[in-house]
């Protein structure tokens, strides 16, 4: 009876879950692997299978362009948002100075302004950045990379500001006292510790950026620089139905890195390393 | 990993070094100069290009940039913003900058027809009404562009017949090109330029038809694809009176300084206008045009339920679930969090695309698999009812793993010492646990409810804000105060940015009004570790 009290609600609640969580993404594998590829033939359980779907599209269009551009773009800039934040979430965590307060809120609040809207203003400075230094220009990883490191310092600053804060002090003041510097403190105390936080913020990041599909797609207009929303998406505009199959087939691929970095940072994000770690 | 190792007894062990005098100090020392550099390196790459365009504003603020960097990470003063200066920098070029500019154009007319200055507009009017005229200059015409053939810029290289010179000509004019000619006169190759094939060209000519490239007398505009024609305008500007006149009938239309605009006696205006500052206009046409003002208050209120909605249904929801995991006692533990994730790591993009389908009344999965007929977004309950459901999909695994990253970060110590001094599970977790995670996470559910105000995407690509009222085809049941401006400014009338701008102050007063009453109201939870 206490089983039941202490762990089986928990599978009750994680079953229940699977069940809505899994049923549209079996939809969209079943779709995939429909050898008709329409969205009108497309059911829950496969009716057939075959990789016709996947075949045609690495033929019939640039998917393996727009797959590299992806990956790319999204690990480079994660990772480097990640740091950026990790940074700016140590300045507002561990020390105090003059505007603290006002630098936490304005970071939040800048975030709040209707991104798309500022889409024209980008369109316009991106445009004067590509007749000056083409390499950073539209079209180019970089370019992307840069626009979306300008809101590294947002919602991860936060999201790693208050794990920081759980981080004791002690710990790095003790360091202090032992005659560490503050990028010591930083790189060799703090960081080693806040590791599962890096790891979601950084998939958080990941995901971000691969799906983001407004502003590639003013940024992106040559066929081959595209990423895999710009792509996908135009694959759908027109030819909806008949193109179902190939898109779901995409869908899919494009799931694919995601997976393998929270594979890959599962083991970080799993224990609590925090537990334990106050230096006597 | 070695994390832990790291953190805890190894640091104990060392000697303690001393002050400033570290073993690491050389790495560091090497690497930071390392880092500075390379900011100089960047900085003479990125100055030749402003040298050579004599943009000395945009020089100055580089080296002054620069210098800053230099100075701030070479003396040991200002800590804080030695961490905060990278983030700083590119927020403020990318992201305070673009709004500061969307702000402004605000209080402008900005938009279809009133894009450029006066001078441009001018050009545009005269271009546009040239028509071929007999003994018209004919040019041997060849399609070319300097990017990508099926998207870049459109070029003309025209060729005279009798000098068989080649000049390249745009939206901006006509300039001499080396090229190579064949004996129809019309150019194989040339520098800089990709000539378009017939079939590339004939897919973009509607483009190529639309391009007139002006000249002194009028413009050249394509005759089919492989011949130009130099013809007059019919519409010319004439300065003595600052106004437009027609060639052939005389009819003048006088510029309008506050309008941006060129007016007849009837008041009636040329298309193309220019770009003027509007003051407050904008911003009372969202409060007194009654067709924007009662719709904005409908809009207003669903759009509060439906942030509400999925913001704290994907929070109770992800909590709940990184709750039931949060023990060691759960077999599989790693395969469900797996699964569990798996719907945010699918492209929500896509996804959106795929609920709209499954919702789909004659074959959509959902009536399908229930036996239902429901005609989901037909009616406004359960349109609203299915884009929140979408929502909880999308969204609840970001709340799990914020949750569970949080969840970690709680010493078990805590609830532990609760359970002993007789706290029962869900005192120890309402008491204990629940303000600690709100401390972490109260500024995400913010940004989230932020978010969410303005999800374009989870309404633009399911129901596009259907179902719309009969006597009302702009403003639908489940539009966002976003997607709702989006039509508006964007979308039939042509783009109004001007306008659209305006709304978008509006909508970002109200995040922002509701992000400060939020975290004031919330404050004392930061007090729980101060």
């Amino acid at each position: 009876m206490t089983w039941v009290k202490q762990v089986g609600w928990r599978h009750l609640v994680g079953v229940l879950m699977l069940v809505f969580a899994m049923a549209p993404i079996l939809f969209v594998v079943s779709a995939a692997i429909n050898p008709l590829g329409t969205l009108s033939s497309s059911e829950i359980v496969p009716t057939g299978a075959s990789f016709g779907n996947f075949s045609r599209l690495f033929a019939d269009t640039e998917f393996g362009r727009w797959f590299v551009n992806s990956i790319v773009i999204a690990a480079v800039s994660s990772a480097a948002s990640i740091f950026i934040s990790a940074l700016a979430a140590y300045a507002f965590s561990r020390r105090r100075f003059r505007g603290r307060r006002v630098g936490l809120l304005s970071v939040l609040l800048i975030q709040m302004f209707p991104q798309f809207l500022a889409i024209v203003a980008i369109f316009l400075i991106f445009s004067a950045v590509t007749d000056y230094w083409p390499a950073i220009g539209f079209n180019t990883w970089w370019g992307l990379i840069l626009l979306y490191l300008g809101g590294a310092l947002g919602v991860n600053t936060w999201l790693m500001k208050g794990f920081f804060d759980t981080v004791p002090r002690e710990l790095d003041e003790s360091a202090t006292m032992d005659g560490a510097t503050h990028p010591q403190v930083f790189f060799r105390i703090l960081l080693p510790l806040v590791a599962p936080i890096l790891a979601v913020t950084a998939l958080l990041a990941f995901i971000g950026t691969i799906n983001e599909f407004l502003i590639a797609n003013v940024f992106l207009t040559d066929a081959g620089a595209k990423t895999l929303p710009v792509g996908l998406t135009g694959l759908v505009a027109g030819e909806r139905n008949a193109n179902f199959g190939m898109f779901c087939a995409g869908t899919l691929l494009t799931a694919v890195p995601t997976v393998l970095v929270f594979q890959l940072l599962q083991r970080y994000i799993t224990d609590g390393l925090t537990a334990g770690a106050v230096k006597g | 990993m070695t994390a832990t190792k790291l953190g805890g007894p190894e640091i104990q062990a060392r000697p303690a070094p001393g002050p400033g005098k570290s073993p690491k100090s050389v790495t560091g020392a090497l690497i930071k100069a390392l880092l500075l550099g390379l900011t100089i390196a960047i900085a003479i790459w990125a100055a030749f290009p402003l040298i050579d365009n004599e943009a000395w504003i945009g020089l100055a603020i580089l080296i002054a940039t620069t210098a800053g960097l230099l100075h701030l990470y070479l003396t040991p003063r200002h800590i804080p913003l030695k961490y905060l200066a990278p983030g700083t920098i590119l927020l403020i070029l990318f992201q305070v900058f673009p709004v500061l500019y969307t702000a402004s154009t605000a209080f402008t007319n900005f938009g279809d027809g009133h894009r450029g200055s006066k001078q441009e507009a001018i050009v545009a009017i005269q271009t546009a009404s040239v028509t071929q005229v007999p003994g018209s200059q004919q040019y041997a015409l060849t399609v070319a562009t300097t990017g990508d053939p099926a998207t870049g810029p459109l070029v003309f290289l025209v060729t005279d017949p009798v000098t068989k010179q080649v000049s390249a000509g745009d939206a901006d004019g006509l300039k001499q090109v080396d090229a190579t000619v064949n004996s129809a006169g019309r150019v194989t190759a040339a520098d800089g330029y990709t000539i378009l094939t017939t079939g590339q060209a004939s897919l973009r000519s509607a483009e190529i038809t639309d391009l007139a490239v002006p000249t002194a007398g009028g413009a050249i505009r394509s005759s089919g694809l492989s011949r130009a024609y130099e013809g007059r305008a019919g519409r010319a500007y004439d300065e003595g009176c600052d106004c437009i006149r027609d060639t052939t009938t005389g009819q003048a239309w006088t510029a309008d300084e506050t309008a941006g605009a060129f007016v007849d006696g009837n008041g009636e205006r040329l298309a193309e206008g220019w770009k003027v500052g509007v003051g407050f206009s904008n911003f009372t046409r969202v409060l007194t045009d009654p067709a924007i003002a009662g719709p904005f208050l409908r809009t207003l209120v669903w759009n509060f339920a439906f942030a509400i909605a999925s913001t704290g249904g994907t929070f109770v929801l992800g909590l709940l679930l990184a709750l039931a995991m949060h023990s060691p006692r759960v077999r599989a533990r790693t395969a469900y969090r797996v699964l569990l994730v798996l719907p945010y790591a699918m492209p929500s993009f896509a996804m959106l695309l795929v609920w709209r389908d499954m919702f789909n009344t004659d074959f959509g999965l959902i009536n399908n698999l229930l036996g239902l007929d429901v005609d989901w977004f037909g009616g406004s309950a359960s349109a609203r009812l299915a884009v929140i459901l979408v929502q909880l999909w999308l969204g609840y695994p970001y709340m799990f793993l914020v949750a569970t990253g949080a969840l970690q970060a709680i010493p078990r110590e805590l609830s532990e010492a609760a359970r002993i001094d007789g706290a029962s599970a869900w005192g120890g977790f309402r008491r204990i646990t629940l303000p600690l995670l709100m401390v972490a996470l109260t500024p995400l559910l913010i940004s989230s409810f932020a978010f969410n105000f303005n999800n374009f995407n989870a309404i633009y690509l399911t129901t596009e804000g259907a179902p719309f009222p009969a006597d009302n085809p702009a403003n639908g049941a489940t539009d966002l105060l976003i997607t709702y401006t989006y039509r508006i400014a964007f979308g039939g009338g042509g783009a109004q940015y001007g306008y659209a701008a305006a709304i978008s102050i509006f909508i970002f007063l109200i995040v922002a009004l509701v992000s400060a009453i939020s975290f004031r109201r919330t404050r004392h939870l930061e007090e729980v570790h101060a």
